[in-house]
């Protein structure tokens, strides 16, 4: 398990954040309450936000609330003032100008992935929110996992149907907080079998498929929160990887068992919610045997959706330490070679020295032999 | 989980957090309120309101069993009243602070050791824990905190909950809830706030609550299942299933006298869960000779291996006058795919010293795949 390592940003990632930060200090906030379906309560919760805001003297205006809220929900609309959304061949849209002349502080937004009626200014809704939080408001919204664009195909796959609006990730990613919320599938089940959900399924099916949406919506958050956790430390100028997200790293030679190191390296990161890096390190004087191996195991690696990088350096133990430090690695995984390949070639005891020098980061080493796929 | 045999049993919800104050007592009550409002018979066994006037507020109108006063060296402490509790067999009870221990006297360590009294009595639990009480993420919550949290809960009794319900809340609305003196007066929540209530910690802690949550209800899938293939969201992400269900794997720990080893056990019980490994923890003792372990050595490998099967972790003791030969062979004849050591000690002059064992073994399972597990501040094995 990884201890505190080091992780040290290029100059072009610093300026790109000073230039980044000038705009976020003017820029609105965007809080996203993330469900995994329909019926978790993603709307109550935002409504409730807003209230408390409301109870604790911000300006809080309501923007944008589905017809369909639940009476419970209507409940918490009790006192917020509501900007009336323009409608437009009877579909309704944010009042953009309308919101932007009363300028509130907070503005609350249902439905954050629905699509503007054809000739509105911006296609999407989230696009209106933008506009606003660009202006200086700050945009409390709520979104169903189905609707995030680089998350359909796997919904999709999970449910059975797909659906036409989405809100691209990266917007999602620009949220100063997003907030699960979680419950058990029996909840989204029960309300499902009362009409919430629209369709009728076997409950057990139903469940199952919850379960698994529940699944992505979690490690959606829990990425986005280590991505916000890094820019934060980055900020500060704080030099720490927690380890909280596993990232696997598999060090390919033409003499290693690539191909089991990096299907064990797949199952390890799915396993663990985690990445999955493959590198090999430069080396003159290959073989054209040993380069079509490298050139193959590549090839596994990129099926396997790994994130494929070579590697140059004087000494192949110190560039893999490198760049397994600059990563904030957590796993490495190396073949154990006897008498060849770079790992004996250079001084000796490479392995000893690959276990030592990967602070912070467990060694997995993996035979040679091809006989035993343990 | 929900077996035929223990059909009679009661079922256990977890309300997970990421630290105090996000919510979690609050969510526990107010799902106990819902349950008494559609008629089923709600008590409350414990909860501790730390002067929180919304949670005290939702304790109104809940039959709450009163505390037994236990006396301990001339101190009184109030604990759950187990046997009350059982004598009033209610349908469902709500107890906080999961991973509380009791004082010395009580007829049960640890309250989780409770819960499952109540639930072999066939009574439903409502309880709450925070993420830094579970026993394999001990050494990263050093790590992550600086504090050293000695109240764990073993993975494998979280694992029998029916269903982990993550109570989130993000760190900067925490904090806000900090100041505002929600959480605890305000004096407390300033030097609260120095230390454990930093952004960063905070956020760290989340991430880790929202990943093990991702992990119980993957753990929940898969155990609903029967042995057809499924293709699930991680299935998806890479692309076509494999054929062939892979083989499973069998996880040996080396167990030493080394204060490493209890990390190197917390880890190794991990990644076995994460991957439905097989876990044993093995140690080696010098044949014949029992003089050859120093008392204190002896002593700190037979604690190391009683910690292990507290986390459920099948235990073997050998003997052999080469430590590494013989763990090696013993991983051979049982089929192990994966050896789990702790980092050996750094040699100052390679030449000069003596191999370490670790090395040694690395060099002999040339047929198995050996794992060197980070090195942590050492964090003791709890007691």
């Amino acid at each position: 398990m990884p201890a505190l390592t080091h992780r040290r940003p290029s100059p072009e990632e610093l300026l790109r954040q000073i230039e980044a930060e000038d705009h976020y200090r003017q820029r609105g906030k965007l809080k996203v309450f993330l469900g995994y379906a329909s019926g978790v309560g993603k709307t109550f919760r935002m409504l409730n936000e807003g209230r408390r805001r409301k109870m604790r003297g911000e300006d809080v205006v309501i923007a944008m609330i589905q017809p369909s809220a639940s009476a419970e929900d209507r409940e918490l609309l009790e006192g917020l003032e509501e900007i009336p959304p323009s409608t437009r061949l009877g579909a309704p849209a944010i009042d953009v100008p309308a919101v932007l002349r009363r300028h509130p502080g907070v503005c609350l937004v249902d439905g954050l992935a629905y699509e503007n009626p054809p000739g509105s200014k911006h296609p999407q809704r989230w696009q209106d929110v933008e506009e606003l939080l660009d202006d200086g408001i700050s945009v409390i919204t709520s979104i169903n996992l189905q609707f995030v664009k680089e998350r359909q195909q796997e919904v999709e796959a999970i449910r059975g149907r797909s659906v036409k609006e989405s809100v691209p990730e990266a917007f999602l990613r620009t949220a100063d907080e997003i907030e699960i919320v979680d419950a058990p599938p029996e909840y989204c089940v029960t309300r499902a079998a009362a009409g919430v959900e629209g369709e009728a399924a076997d409950p057990v099916q139903l469940g199952r498929q919850l379960s698994e949406l529940r699944e992505i919506a979690l490690v959606l958050a829990a990425e986005v929160v280590d991505q916000q956790l890094e820019l934060y430390l980055r900020r500060r100028g704080i030099e720490q990887v927690y380890g909280t997200h596993e990232r696997i790293l598999v060090c390919v030679t033409p003499r290693s068992n690539a191909s089991l190191m990096i299907r064990r390296g797949r199952r390890q990161a799915d396993r663990f919610h985690g990445d999955l890096h493959v590198v090999y390190v430069q080396q003159d004087g290959l073989s054209p045997a040993d380069q079509k191996v490298l050139a193959d195991n590549m090839v596994c690696a990129r099926e396997a959706s790994a994130h494929v990088e070579i590697l140059q350096g004087e000494d192949p133990i110190d560039a893999i330490l490198q760049f397994a430090a600059r990563l904030g690695i957590t796993q490495i995984f190396v073949g154990h070679s006897q008498q060849s390949g770079w790992l004996s070639r250079w001084r000796p005891n490479p392995l000893e020295r690959l276990i030592m020098g990967a602070e912070g980061m467990d060694v997995r080493i993996f035979p040679h032999d091809e006989s035993r796929h343990g | 989980m929900a077996e035929a045999s223990v059909q009679q049993s009661g079922k256990l919800k977890v309300f997970l957090g990421y630290a105090p104050g996000v919510g979690k007592t609050y969510k526990m009550l107010d799902e106990a309120q819902h349950l008494k409002q559609q008629g089923h018979d709600v008590v409350v066994g414990y909860f501790e309101s730390h002067g929180r006037q919304d949670t005290i507020a939702l304790i109104e109108g809940l039959e709450v069993i009163p505390r037994k006063r236990v006396e301990y060296r001339g101190h009184s402490f109030d604990e759950m009243d187990t046997d009350a509790i059982l004598a009033r067999r209610p349908e469902i009870c709500a107890v906080d602070e999961f991973a509380h221990t009791n004082v010395p006297g009580s007829p049960r360590a640890k309250r989780w050791e409770d819960v499952m009294v109540l639930i072999e009595a066939g009574i439903n639990v409502l309880t709450t824990m925070n993420i830094q009480h579970l026993e394999s993420l001990n050494d990263q919550m050093r790590e992550i905190t600086g504090i050293q949290v000695r109240e764990t809960i073993p993975d494998w009794v979280v694992k029998q909950a029916d269903d982990v319900v993550l109570i989130d809340l993000p760190p900067r609305a925490l904090l806000n809830r900090l100041r505002r003196g929600v959480v605890y007066g305000t004096e407390k929540a300033e030097r609260a706030m120095e230390n454990f209530f930093k952004e960063q910690t905070l956020a760290a802690l989340r991430e880790l609550a929202l990943r093990q949550t991702a992990h119980e209800v993957d753990v929940r899938q898969d155990d609903g299942l029967s042995s057809t293939l499924r293709a699930g969201p991680a299935a998806a992400r890479a692309g076509p299933a494999p054929a062939a269900p892979e083989q499973r794997e069998r996880i040996l720990i080396h167990v030493t006298e080394s204060p490493a080893t209890a990390g190197l056990i917390r880890r190794g019980r991990r990644v076995a869960d994460y991957l439905k490994a097989d876990c044993f923890a093995v140690c080696v003792l010098p044949a014949g000779d029992s003089m050859a372990l120093s008392t204190a050595a002896s002593e700190a490998i037979e604690q190391h291996l009683d910690f292990a099967r507290k986390l459920h972790i099948e235990t073997r003791v050998l003997e052999g006058q080469d430590a590494a030969k013989a763990l090696v062979d013993f991983a051979r004849r049982n089929g192990v795919t994966q050896i789990f050591l702790a980092r050996p000690l750094k040699r100052s002059i390679p030449l000069l010293w003596p191999k370490p064992t670790a090395m040694k073994i690395v060099d002999l399972a040339k047929d198995m795949q050996v794992t060197v597990v980070a090195e942590h501040r050492h964090t003791p094995a709890p007691a």
